[in-house]
């Protein structure tokens, strides 16, 4: 699984980190998405793939 | 109930959409279907009043999933349909134009309409902002425009008006608070969106309720305050709220009151449920009926519901969320502000444009305010006492 984020599409809701805090962080400064591991481990894919769906921003895309 | 073999989809919004891939995450490989009132593919409604009305996306950039990522969903779009009436007993969804849809378990996520003002449907110049064919409507006339009136000082009225003052416009806000969002923020926070208004230019005329429309040769002239004052404006932004879009479920059997009332698993009726924007749902550790118009609850809702139709039985309790960038500053609220709540800045510096705010209640803590500071405010969640 490959990760990316679209930092101009992110509004800082921070709804990735509570969900994948091993995968996203935000900047202290603006909430602005960091990727954190964008090669998640294989337990991790599942918990990724609802960071998809449910980023208010539609900011994070996932390739497998 | 069992696992369903169909699941029918009323609205192809964030709820929508999100509800469908949380269905096929969770593993459901029945048939869905996804019903939508509007001709587009899933697209998302924040930037509406910000990116794409300024113009610095095309609405494509709007969508919520690209095409080939919807087609891995494995669910049959029905698009540019509205739906029409329910029969509750067979879960059968009529549509306008004449489909019957019938489903094992349905989910409505109609979403909202936004109020109008008596006398203005028909009238030239005069829009509301929900969908992209309004805001783009919207966004040509504002093109050819000199003097705009938005009606509204919630949420969407202070984006709209910020927009278009970002767009060099002369605009002025109406509407009946003292301040910008002060009901859903209080006063000190409110007074901050005030004078950032003003700083930027906005002419604000708030403290008085707008009661019409004046009109010369079917096109919007200015808009009438209840002082008896007149705005002249030849472009008029209708934002005071919108009411849940349930007028198509009349008669159904469906308790509609203020939105689709739902149990705490959001279920409205035996294998119909509801999510988004139109569900007011139970929400047993506050132990009120709520309904939330906000982005976050829509895709939260939606996953809750997909898992209690997968037999979860799960009540939905979620901490309410909700974020508003208008100009330069970017405010993020967690939890819930009670009106008459205690506030106190905990964190930041008002006067340097970032701060978190902590609202208190009853003696507890029951919201979180950061202005700039995302981040901050998200990590302090845990202090709510909802959470």
């Amino acid at each position: 699984m490959k990760v990316t984020v679209d930092q101009d599409k992110c509004c800082g809701a921070g709804t990735c980190v509570l969900l994948a805090p091993d995968v996203f962080d935000q900047r202290d400064e603006d909430g602005i998405v960091v990727l954190l591991d964008d090669s998640p481990s294989a337990d991790l894919h599942e918990i990724v793939r609802e960071t998809v769906s449910v980023c208010p921003g539609a900011a994070i895309s996932v390739s497998e | 109930m069992s696992t369903p073999d169909h699941v029918l989809v009323v609205g192809a919004s964030a709820a929508g959409l999100v509800a469908s891939e949380a269905l096929r995450r969770k593993g459901y490989q029945g048939r869905l279907t996804v019903l939508g009132a509007e001709p587009h593919l899933p697209y998302d409604r924040p930037p509406l009043s910000k990116q794409v009305l300024c113009g610095n996306w095309q609405p494509e950039r709007a969508r919520l999933r690209q095409p080939e990522m919807l087609s891995t969903l494995d669910a049959e779009f029905v698009l540019g349909d509205p739906a029409a009436g329910l029969d509750v007993a067979a879960r059968t969804v009529h549509t306008v134009s004449g489909r019957e849809l019938t489903a094992d378990a349905i989910i409505l996520a109609t979403g909202l309409r936004p109020r109008t003002l008596a006398g203005q449907d028909g009238l030239s110049g005069v829009h509301v902002l929900r969908t992209l064919d309004d805001a783009l409507a919207l966004r040509k006339d504002l093109l050819s425009c000199s003097r705009v009136v938005v009606v509204g000082d919630g949420v969407l009225g202070a984006e709209i008006t910020a927009t278009v003052r970002g767009m060099g416009l002369a605009v002025t806000m109406a509407g009946p608070q003292p301040a910008p969002l002060t009901y859903q923020l209080g006063t000190l926070v409110a007074s901050r969106l005030a004078a950032l208004h003003a700083a930027n230019g906005v002419e604000l005329r708030l403290g008085s309720g707008v009661v019409g429309l004046s009109e010369q040769d079917g096109r919007v002239a200015g808009v009438l305050l209840e002082t008896g004052e007149v705005l002249p404006a030849d472009v008029v932004v209708v934002a005071f709220g919108a009411a849940p879009a349930t007028e198509w479920l009349a008669g159904s059997g469906l308790l509609c009151d203020n939105g689709i009332v739902c149990d705490s698993r959001c279920r409205a009726a035996a294998g119909i449920y509801a999510a988004g924007d139109v569900a007011r749902w139970h929400h047993e550790t506050l132990d009120v009926l709520l309904r939330l118009e906000n982005r976050t609850n829509a895709t939260e809702q939606a996953v809750a519901v997909a898992a209690n139709i997968l037999g979860a039985d799960q009540p939905y309790v979620p901490v309410p969320y909700f974020w508003t960038d208008q100009f330069d500053a970017k405010i993020h609220v967690h939890g819930t502000l009670p009106i008459g709540a205690d506030v106190s800045v905990v964190e930041g510096e008002p006067e340097a444009g970032r701060f978190v705010a902590q609202y208190r209640h009853g003696g507890v803590v029951t919201g979180v305010l950061g202005w700039n500071m995302p981040k901050q405010a998200r990590l302090r969640r845990q202090e709510l006492v909802a959470a």
